[in-house]
């Protein structure tokens, strides 16, 4: 550490050192965050063409794109939503925004464990290239969730990317591992778990959930593996395993995941209500703790996938009212984000419309989760558009809204540059009127019996089906206007000082960029994280 | 409106009813629709209320410091506590209707594979998809009487079930009738149930509602309702096989023959009587102590039994005697086997 001694005014993170090995060798907790936003950029841009390629092949009854049949409708589906899951939206806000928000957070240098830190990005690099190789073998066409004993049928392509989830599953491990320390032992002098930021809260929760849950998928990946190769049956019911045994392990990681989607995006409307309201949060322990309630009771609730699979109706009722504990605190955290807004300030920036924007959207994914939660509706939503619209209300409503309104509110800080404001304006509204244009008339699809996974269905289905698919281009046309934004941004951005927005939280009482070693001075911490007094 | 245009024979936000349950479901689900759509207003409203009276003036704006209020946020959780238990509990109810099977409903017989359904009726009447006379597909029609509640026992098969081909597997399927709000999944290796009473006259459709496969989204079938007496003329028609008499159930004449060929006979009477292993006679419905604790016998225990002897070996019994018939019957052989076993009485 020669450069220690000396300082430069203009020295930063992304001067500090040059040349592409220096990224790629970087133990930097803020040059990590970068690689990952690159890297899940360009997932989000592949599985984002096989949305769109979806809702046009869905335009109209039969087949629409010429050659595709329902064979290839199946991995174009099964690709988006992994690809969406396991590359996007599970790294998308811890492993982006809060590797480079965690440390500057809590007025630390780095995440505890930096080598580790960066073993994580590798290891979502190499899952999700052994993922797309399984492309080479013809394609896995089992939707997402690799259901046995379809599943089974479909090898070599599902180990294959089945695999591949399980090394980018180490990803989430490590990372989650690695908050969870930092948390707890580099937190700044004077810096209590009480006055640690909202973000931060929702991290740690999310990485009790990723370094608990996490494992058990590997298990079943792993299981699912040993019966392929070794014919040992867990199972295959003609080896005398049970196939419903698959979705309980399943679901036992993946309904835990659901929340390290969405928890952390949790936390990063809690920051951006109180900075562009430029008020105290409403109810700081209520909101912490509600996050801590909600991995708790996430791990409980995995059956709730399973009504109709012919489990126990015992089983049904309690997870039905295991589900419904969880609206509780997920209620609690909406109502608080409003109270923060009676007699505040409200500044309209794009990072703010986005918030509001997940206000409004996870609302109706909220809601509409109860729908899910009552055992007599479900059973008729079950494996319907309506499930579909409901998370995609909570995970693209919810999640990637909060994902957006983090990047507009940080970039600046990332890069010493202001994004255009204007086509980040338009964004917003091109990205929130065609999310609901695509996917409230799903609900209706739903309520009406259309079945989710379909290529095909019947022509009163249509109308509905051609409003979605419309909404989906709508969509697809604010995307281009957020890259446009933050294009601008790098091009031209007007340079932005240490704290553009005036929030509270350690990272803006630093320059931007902020420095290699974030802080000069070790911050001392003498009250909460909101002082807008 | 559009969206209350009939789709997929709706009457407003979803299919037209065709039973009892459907309504009560239907019920809860304006009851949701309503509730939620209260409380989306005031959330909402409230949220544009505070951005259209709080937004930012000056740069230097005073905000309050108001860190919680308890009465507040105690409120704010009990509420949706009450309202979230009180759906619960209502969902519960409905829920346990549609899972208590009725004991005099009318047995019908349900086999999915890639992708078609199969309906077989006691007397051996056989429905599948067929070719209408314009040489349209028609999906497998199942016809059921109005004002009768009908069980479905069924089963997920192979493909080809007389062939060895280890790729070709059943999978999970799912029965869904849109107009009854009722689902459930078919998993390979057991039978499962589903019940429904159909309460007008008329045409339900059926749809695959869980993942299977290139077929999936074109694995339909429907559901004719029709009176009683239409229904009993169509039953008795047609497709019989030839002998077929009026006092023989033909799934119980091929389970009897099957009980001879298949060495059954060596160990399990039909008389009461105490061979190798326990007897046919009164079988069905008994609850048997086994090693594995107390078993209602079922479809399920009896496919079990035949598959895998030894999963559950009934107290007073030495394990190891029967040889597992795992891959040497048919769906349709152990279906006929338990038909068999159950006019045993």
């Amino acid at each position: 550490m020669a450069a220690s001694g000396t300082h430069d005014a203009n020295e930063n993170y992304l001067n500090h050192e040059k040349g592409l090995w220096s990224w790629l060798t970087t133990l930097d907790h803020k040059r990590i965050g970068v690689l990952y936003a690159i890297t899940v950029a360009i997932f989000f841009f592949v599985g984002g063409l096989a949305a769109l390629a979806i809702r046009t092949e869905l335009f109209s009854a039969g087949e629409t794109i010429p050659n595709l049949g329902p064979n290839g409708y199946n991995r174009l589906m099964t690709y988006h939503g992994a690809i969406m899951v396991f590359l996007v939206i599970i790294p998308g806000i811890p492993a982006f925004l809060g590797n480079f928000v965690l440390p500057l957070h809590l007025g630390a240098k780095d995440v505890a464990f930096p080598r580790l830190n960066l073993l994580s990005w590798y290891c979502l690099l190499a899952g999700a290239a052994i993922a797309l190789t399984s492309l080479l073998m013809g394609g896995a066409d089992t939707g997402w969730t690799f259901y046995t004993p379809y599943s089974i049928n479909s090898a070599p392509a599902v180990v294959m990317m089945a695999f591949g989830v399980f090394v980018a599953g180490f990803s989430s491990i490590l990372t989650g591992l690695n908050f969870i320390v930092t948390t707890h032992k580099l937190r700044a002098p004077g810096m209590t778990m009480n006055r640690i930021p909202l973000f931060v809260w929702a991290l740690y929760s999310t990485a009790i959930i990723q370094v608990l849950a996490t494992p058990v998928l590997a298990i079943t990946v792993l299981l699912l593996a040993m019966e392929n190769i070794f014919g040992i049956g867990f199972f295959d019911e003609s080896l005398g395993g049970d196939p419903v045994l698959f979705q309980h392990f399943f679901w036992f990681y993946s309904h835990p995941a659901v929340y390290i989607m969405i928890l952390p995006a949790f936390g990063v409307i809690s920051e951006l209500i109180t900075a562009f309201s430029r008020k105290t949060i409403f109810g700081y322990t209520a909101i912490a703790y509600s996050s801590l309630a909600i991995a708790a009771v996430s791990f409980f609730v995995w059956g709730h996938h399973m009504f109709t699979s012919g489990q126990s109706e015992v089983a049904s009722v309690l997870f039905s009212i295991l589900t419904m504990l969880v609206g509780i605190p997920t209620a609690i955290k909406v109502f608080n984000w409003v109270a923060t807004m009676y007699k505040s300030s409200i500044n309209l920036a794009s990072p703010m419309l986005f918030a509001i924007g997940f206000i409004f959207l996870f609302t109706i994914g909220g809601v509409t989760g109860i729908f899910l939660a009552t055992i007599a509706t479900n059973i008729h939503f079950h494996d319907t558009y309506f499930v579909v619209a409901h998370f995609h209300y909570v995970m693209v409503g919810g999640t990637l809204m909060a994902i957006m309104g983090g990047i507009y509110y940080w970039f600046p800080k990332m890069f010493g540059k202001m994004y255009h404001e204007a086509t980040a304006r338009l964004s917003f509204l091109g990205i929130f009127i065609g999310f609901n244009v695509t996917f409230y008339p799903q609900f209706l699809l739903g309520a009406n019996g259309m079945p989710r996974r379909y290529f095909d269905y019947l022509p009163v289905y249509e109308p509905l089906n051609q409003i979605s698919t419309i909404g989906s281009y709508l969509i697809g046309i604010g995307f281009v206007f957020a890259a446009i934004s933050i294009l601008i941004g790098f091009i031209k951005g007007e340079k932005a000082g240490a704290n553009p927005w005036g929030a509270r939280t350690l990272e803006w009482t630093i320059p931007s960029p902020p420095p290699h070693h974030n802080f000069d001075k070790t911050p001392i911490i003498t009250a909460g994280p909101y002082e807008f007094r | 409106m559009w969206w209350l245009l009939p789709t997929a024979s709706a009457s407003t936000f979803m299919p037209a009813q065709g039973t009892k349950i459907a309504a009560e479901v239907d019920t809860i689900y304006a009851f949701l629709l309503i509730s939620s759509l209260i409380s989306f207003v005031l959330l909402i409203g409230g949220m544009c209320y505070f951005v259209v009276k709080y937004k930012r003036k000056s740069a230097n704006d005073k905000t309050e410091y108001i860190t919680h209020n308890h009465t507040l946020e105690f409120l704010w959780s009990f509420i949706p506590f009450l309202i979230f238990m009180f759906v619960f509990a209502w969902g519960w109810m409905v829920y346990h209707d549609m899972r208590k099977m009725p004991e005099d409903a009318l047995e019908v017989h349900v086999f999915a594979k890639k992708w078609d359904w199969r309906f077989v009726y006691k007397n051996g009447k056989e429905v599948t998809a067929a070719l209408d006379e314009n040489m349209k597909l028609q999906p497998s029609t199942m016809v059921v009487p109005v004002g009768r509640p009908v069980k479905l026992i069924m089963a997920s098969e192979k493909v080809n079930p007389s062939g060895n081909d280890p790729t070709d597997r059943p999978v999970l399927h799912s029965f869904f009738i849109p107009s009854f709000r009722v689902k459930q999944d078919v998993v390979p290796g057991r039978y499962a149930a589903l019940w429904f009473e159909a309460d007008k006259a008329g045409l339900y459709n059926v749809f695959c509602a869980e993942y299977c496969g290139g077929g999936h989204s074109a694995m339909r079938g429907l559901i004719r309702a029709v009176a009683p007496a239409e229904f009993e003329a169509w039953l008795a028609g047609e497709a019989v096989s030839t002998e077929a008499v009026a006092q023989v159930n033909p799934l119980v004449a091929k389970g009897k023959t099957l009980y001879a060929a298949n060495a059954c006979i060596g160990c399990h009477s039909v008389d009461g009587s105490k061979m190798t292993g326990p007897s046919f006679k009164g079988l069905f419905g008994k609850t048997e102590q086994t090693d594995k604790g107390s078993v209602k016998v079922d479809e399920n225990y009896l496919r079990e039994s035949v598959l895998n002897p030894n999963a559950k070996i009934v107290a007073g019994y030495p394990p190891g005697q029967m040889p597992p018939y795992a891959g040497q019957l048919s769906e349709d052989d152990i279906l006929a086997l338990i038909e068999f076993i159950k006019t045993l009485k």
